[in-house]
C-alpha cells in the first residue's frame, strides 16, 4: 500500500522534473550550465525508464545520454565560445 | 585541458576505471540472461574510456591508442557478427540459424524451465553476437570522442588566442 503510493508519487514527480530541466536548458545563456542541465534531464529520464520497468533502455540512456553526449558537448564548447550570443 | 587535469583527478579516474570496465563487460557477457546486451555494455565501457580521456588529456590518449586501430576493431566486430550469421547458413539451414544450441561445449545447454543467471552456458550463438556488437560499440563510440577531443585540442592552439572564451 505504502509502496504503491510512493511509486505513484515518483511517477508524478520525475516527469515534472524532466520538463523543468529541459526548459532550464533552453533558457540558460551559459552553454556549459545548459549542458549540465541536459545531463541532469537525461539522468532523470533514465530513472523514469527504470521505474517504467525498461532497464534495457535505462542503461542505454544513462550511458549514452548522461555521459557521452555531455563529454562531446563540453569538448565542442571548449573549442568555441562558452556564452551564447544574443 | 589537452594536457590533462590535476593529479587527484588522474589518480581517482585510474582507480575507478577497471571497475567501470568490468561492469560493462558483465553487462555484455550476461546479455542473454539479464537486461542489457552488446550496445548497453559497450556504452558503459566507452563511458569509462571517455572519463580516462577527459582526465588524462587527448595527447596522452592518442599516444596510447590511435583512431586507426579503433577503426580496425570496429570493423572486426561487424565482420564477426556477419560471419556468425553466415555460419548459420553453413552449419544449419537459414541465415542467423542458432547452430550452437544442443552441443555440450560452448553456450549450448538448454535450461529446464526458466533461465536464471546461473544458466550462463546457454543461448547458443547469442553471447558471441553480443561480444561482437559490444566490440563494435566500444570502438565506435570511443573513436568519436577521441577524434573530436584531439582535433579541437590542436585547433585551439592556433585559432583561439584572443582570450574571448
Amino acid at each position: 500500500m505504502v509502496e504503491n503510493l510512493l511509486i505513484d508519487i515518483v511517477h508524478a514527480v520525475v516527469p515534472i522534473l524532466v520538463v523543468i530541466t529541459s526548459v532550464v536548458a533552453i533558457y540558460l545563456k551559459d552553454l556549459l550550465a545548459a549542458t549540465i542541465a541536459v545531463a541532469a534531464m537525461s539522468l532523470l529520464l533514465s530513472l523514469e525508464f527504470y521505474i517504467l520497468q525498461a532497464p534495457d533502455v535505462a542503461i542505454a540512456e544513462a550511458g549514452v545520454g548522461a555521459c557521452l553526449t555531455t563529454a562531446i558537448l563540453i569538448i565542442a564548447i571548449r573549442a568555441t565560445r562558452r556564452m551564447e550570443e544574443v | 585541458m589537452s594536457m590533462g587535469m590535476s593529479k587527484i583527478v588522474k589518480t581517482v579516474s585510474s582507480v575507478v576505471f577497471p571497475f567501470i570496465v568490468i561492469y560493462g563487460l558483465y553487462i555484455i557477457a550476461h546479455g542473454h540472461l539479464t537486461p542489457g546486451g552488446g550496445f548497453q555494455g559497450g556504452a558503459v565501457v566507452a563511458s569509462g574510456c571517455a572519463m580516462l580521456l577527459v582526465a588524462h588529456g587527448s595527447i596522452w590518449t592518442i599516444g596510447k591508442i590511435r583512431e586507426k586501430q579503433l577503426s580496425i576493431l570496429e570493423s572486426t566486430g561487424a565482420v564477426a557478427f556477419i560471419l556468425l550469421a553466415l555460419l548459420g547458413l553453413v552449419f544449419g539451414t537459414v541465415f542467423f540459424k542458432n547452430f550452437l544450441v544442443g552441443n555440450k561445449f560452448l553456450f549450448g545447454e538448454i535450461p529446464g524451465y526458466l533461465s536464471r543467471v546461473a544458466n550462463f552456458n546457454t543461448g547458443g550463438v547469442l553471447p558471441l553476437m553480443n561480444f561482437a556488437v559490444g566490440l563494435k560499440v566500444i570502438a565506435g563510440l570511443f573513436a568519436i570522442v577521441l577524434v573530436m577531443a584531439y582535433a579541437t585540442s590542436t585547433f585551439k592552439k592556433g585559432e583561439m588566442e584572443d582570450g574571448k572564451r
